[in-house]
C-alpha cells in the first residue's frame, strides 16, 4: 500500500526533549532489520527500541525513542513507505512506555 | 485443485502476469526454478554471462517498456553479483523483480555452500524484499511483488526462495489475481487552485521535470502546461526526452554539466514548478544556493521527497500526469514575453558550445552523426562517464523512455546489458549503446549474450584510454595528478568484439568515417564501433562538486567575448 498510512501531524520539534514513535508492523523475522536499517541508512538517530508481537501474532508493536531534534517529518514519511509498516504514530510528549522501563536500564 | 511444486507455481504465476522474457543464470539453489522454466512455452530465458548483466538486462526491458521485468540468480555469488543492478534500480525507481534461489531452510544459518543472507543484504537497496518460507506463501508474495514494483514510485523487489520451498508440493483451489495498484492522491482541489494561482502570479517561472514524468506518462500533460503558460522547461538526466530537445521552451539538462544558460536562467527564476524530480545534488549543485529567489511547488508521488532537501511552499503528492492535467485548465494562457526574451538573451550570450560538432571522429560530432543516422524510434543506452554526459548534452531526444542511463547510482557497466534488454523488449527497434573504454570492460562478457540473442545493438566505444571523468576531476581539482585514471595497457576492442563473434569497425582506421558509421548502423544484429578519443577532451561546462550551479568551469562563449 503506497497510500499514506494512518498518519498524524508532526508535533513541533523540541530540541531538548525526546519523542516516542509507535509503529504497528507485520510480524515476521525480517521486520526489525527493515526498521533498524532505515534508521542507520538515513542517519536518523534512534535512542531506544522495543518490539513485541500483539494480538494473534500477525502484527507487532514497535516503540522507538528518538531525539527531539531529529528530522521527525522525514523519519515518519520514510517509515510509512516501508511495506511492513501498517501505521506510524508520533507521540507529542515523552511517552510513559520508556519511563516505566527505566528501572531495567540503571547503572553504568 | 491444482497441484504442483513451488518452482512450477512461481513460473506459472510469472506467465499469468505477462512475463515473456527472463534474464538470469542457473546455479545449485535455483535449479528447480530452471527446471520449471524449461517447460514454459511462453517465457523465453535469456542466459546472461554474469548476474549483474542479467539484472541490467531486466532493467533495460523495464526502462524501455515501463513494465516490471524479471531476472533470476542463484544463491551466494549469484545473489551478490545481482545486487549492483538492484541498487541501480532503487536509485532510479525502476520496477524489476529479482528472484533468487536460496539454500534449503534446514541449512539457512549454517554457512552452507553458496549461502549468503540475501534478504538482509538486499534490504537497503530494494523497495521491498521477501524470504519465502513455504510454497503457499508464493501465492501472495509473487502478486505482491508485481504490485509493489509498479505501484506509486516504482522500484526493485527481491524474492528469495529456498530450494526446499521450490520443491515443496502444494494443492490450491484458486489462482491469485494481479492485484490492483493503489492510486496515490494526497491533495485537494484547493491545492491545485493555489498552485495555479502561484504559477499565474509568477513572473519568472520554470518547469523542472524529472524521471517521474516518464513513470507517470506525464510528458504530454507537462508539454501542454508549459506551452499554455509559456514555462521554460529544464530536465534532469532521467527526465531528458520529457520535452523534445528542439522544443522552443526546452532548456535541456540542468546541473553539473548543463549548458551555461540553463543554470544561469535557473538562478533568476521566482517560481520552480518541480514534477517527478528529487533535487539530486548533481542537478542542484549546492542546494542552499539553488534557485535562490524561487518559491517551490513540488509534485511527487513519493511523500518522502517533499521537504527532504528543499522546502516546498506547496506540495502536491500524487501522480505527475494527473496533477499536471488538473493544473492545465486552471493556469492562464500567458505569453511571458519579458521572461522569454530574457531566456533568449541568456541563451545567446551563453550558448552551449560543442567543439568538433561537425567532425564524426570527435565526441559531439559522433553523437550528432549517430543521431542523424538514427530514426525517432531508436533507443539510446549509455554507460557512465564522459560519453554519458556528452550524449545527455548533445543527443536530440524526442520522447520519454528513449534514453536509458544510470543516473542515481552512476553504474559503469550498465550500458551494454541495458541495451540488450531494451532490444529484447523492442526487437523491431535499433538500440544504440554509447560506452567508454572504462565502462564497457565492466560488463564486456555480455557481448556474448548480445551475439547469442542476435540483439539489434550498436555499441560505440568512445576510447580515451582513461577513466575520463575521474581524470577530468584530477585535472581541475587535484593539480593534474593523474593517478590511477590513465590505462597503461590499451585493449584492442575490435579484435575482442570479433572474438565474441560480433562485427566490429575501427573508426580510427576509416578513410570515410561517415560511411563507416552508416554501415555500422545498417548492420543486422549486434556490432561494435571503436572510436578513439583524445584524453584531453573534457566535458564542459562543469560545476565543481559541492559548488553552486552558477560557478561553472569551461564552456565559455569565446566567440562573442
Amino acid at each position: 500500500m503506497q497510500a499514506l498510512k494512518e498518519s498524524y501531524p508532526c508535533p513541533p520539534s523540541d530540541a531538548s526533549g525526546q519523542k516516542v514513535l509507535e509503529l504497528t508492523v507485520n510480524n515476521h523475522p525480517g521486520v526489525m532489520s527493515h526498521i533498524c536499517g532505515l534508521f542507520s541508512r538515513r542517519a536518523f538517530n534512534m535512542e531506544g527500541i522495543l518490539c513485541m508481537p500483539i494480538g494473534d501474532g500477525k502484527l507487532s508493536r514497535i516503540w522507538i525513542q528518538i531525539a527531539g531534534n531529529s528530522h521527525l517529518d522525514q523519519i515518519v514519511k520514510q517509515l510509512e513507505k516501508l511495506e511492513d509498516v501498517r501505521s506510524a504514530v508520533l507521540h507529542p510528549a515523552e511517552h510513559e512506555v520508556f519511563a516505566k522501563l527505566e528501572e531495567y536500564f540503571q547503572g553504568s | 485443485m491444482d497441484k504442483m511444486n513451488g518452482a512450477q507455481l512461481t513460473i506459472k504465476l510469472l506467465e499469468r502476469f505477462g512475463v515473456d522474457i527472463i534474464a538470469g543464470i542457473p546455479g545449485g539453489s535455483n535449479l528447480p526454478l530452471y527446471d520449471a522454466l524449461s517447460h514454459s512455452t511462453t517465457i523465453r530465458h535469456v542466459l546472461a554471462r554474469h548476474e549483474q548483466g542479467a539484472g541490467f538486462i531486466a532493467q533495460g526491458m523495464a526502462r524501455s517498456s515501463g513494465r516490471p521485468a524479471v531476472c533470476f540468480a542463484t544463491s551466494g555469488p549469484g545473489a551478490t553479483n545481482v545486487m549492483t543492478a538492484l541498487a541501480d534500480a532503487k536509485l532510479d525507481s525502476i520496477p524489476i523483480i529479482c528472484i533468487t534461489g536460496q539454500v534449503p531452510q534446514s541449512l539457512i544459518g549454517t554457512d552452507a555452500f553458496q549461502e549468503i543472507d540475501t534478504y538482509g543484504m538486499s534490504i537497503p537497496i530494494t523497495k521491498h524484499n521477501f524470504l519465502v518460507r513455504s510454497a503457499r506463501e508464493l501465492l501472495e508474495v509473487i502478486p505482491a511483488a508485481f504490485r509493489i514494483a509498479g505501484e506509486g514510485r516504482p522500484g526493485p523487489v527481491l524474492i528469495d526462495i529456498p530450494k526446499d520451498v521450490q520443491l515443496e508440493m502444494i494443492e490450491f483451489a484458486d489462482w491469485p489475481a494481479m492485484p490492483q495498484r493503489e492510486c496515490v492522491k494526497h491533495y485537494r482541489k484547493q491545492d491545485i487552485l493555489q498552485a495555479a494561482a502561484m504559477i499565474n502570479a509568477a513572473e519568472r517561472p520554470i518547469l523542472y521535470l524529472g524521471g517521474g514524468i516518464r513513470h507517470g506518462n506525464a510528458h504530454d500533460a507537462a508539454i501542454r502546461l508549459a506551452e499554455k503558460n509559456n514555462l521554460p522547461t529544464t530536465m534532469t538526466l532521467l527526465g531528458l526526452g520529457s520535452m523534445p530537445t528542439n522544443h522552443p521552451l526546452a532548456l535541456g539538462m540542468l546541473g553539473m554539466h548543463a549548458a551555461r544558460y540553463t543554470n544561469l536562467i535557473l538562478e533568476e527564476c521566482d517560481l520552480l514548478l518541480v514534477a517527478g524530480a528529487r533535487f539530486d545534488d548533481r542537478a542542484t549543485g549546492k542546494i542552499a544556493e539553488f534557485c535562490p529567489g524561487a518559491k517551490v511547488i513540488h509534485i511527487d508521488i513519493d511523500p518522502g521527497e517533499i521537504n527532504k532537501l528543499r522546502t516546498a511552499h506547496l506540495q502536491l503528492v500524487g501522480d505527475a500526469g494527473s496533477v499536471l492535467a488538473e493544473l492545465l485548465p486552471q493556469v492562464e494562457s500567458k505569453n511571458r514575453q519579458d521572461w522569454l526574451n530574457r531566456m533568449a538573451f541568456l541563451k545567446k550570450e551563453n550558448p552551449f558550445i560543442m567543439p568538433g560538432a561537425d567532425d564524426p571522429c570527435m565526441p559531439y560530432g559522433l553523437i550528432r552523426q549517430i543521431a542523424a543516422l538514427a530514426d525517432h524510434e531508436t533507443l539510446i543506452a549509455t554507460d557512465v562517464g564522459k560519453h554519458q554526459m556528452w550524449v545527455a548534452q548533445a543527443y536530440p531526444f524526442c520522447r520519454p523512455r528513449q534514453l536509458l542511463t544510470s543516473g542515481g547510482l552512476g553504474t559503469m557497466g550498465f550500458g551494454l546489458p541495458a541495451a540488450i534488454g531494451a532490444s529484447l523488449a523492442h526487437p523491431q527497434k535499433t538500440v544504440v549503446c554509447f560506452s567508454g573504454d572504462g565502462s564497457i570492460l565492466m560488463n564486456i562478457q555480455e557481448l556474448a549474450t548480445a551475439v547469442e540473442q542476435r540483439a539489434n545493438v550498436k555499441i560505440f566505444v568512445l576510447d580515451n584510454t582513461s577513466l575520463g571523468l575521474v581524470r577530468q576531476q584530477q585535472n581541475l581539482f587535484f593539480g593534474k595528478q593523474y593517478f590511477a585514471s590513465e590505462y597503461q595497457h590499451h585493449v584492442d576492442f575490435v579484435t575482442i568484439a570479433r572474438g565474441f563473434g560480433m562485427q566490429a569497425f575501427a573508426l580510427g582506421a576509416s578513410d570515410d568515417p561517415v560511411a563507416t558509421l552508416t554501415k555500422a548502423m545498417q548492420t543486422q544484429g549486434p556490432c561494435l564501433v571503436h572510436v578513439p578519443i583524445g584524453r584531453n577532451e573534457e566535458v564542459y561546462p562543469m560545476v565543481p562538486p559541492g559548488a553552486a550551479n552558477k560557478e561553472m568551469i569551461g564552456g565559455e562563449n569565446h566567440a562573442s567575448a
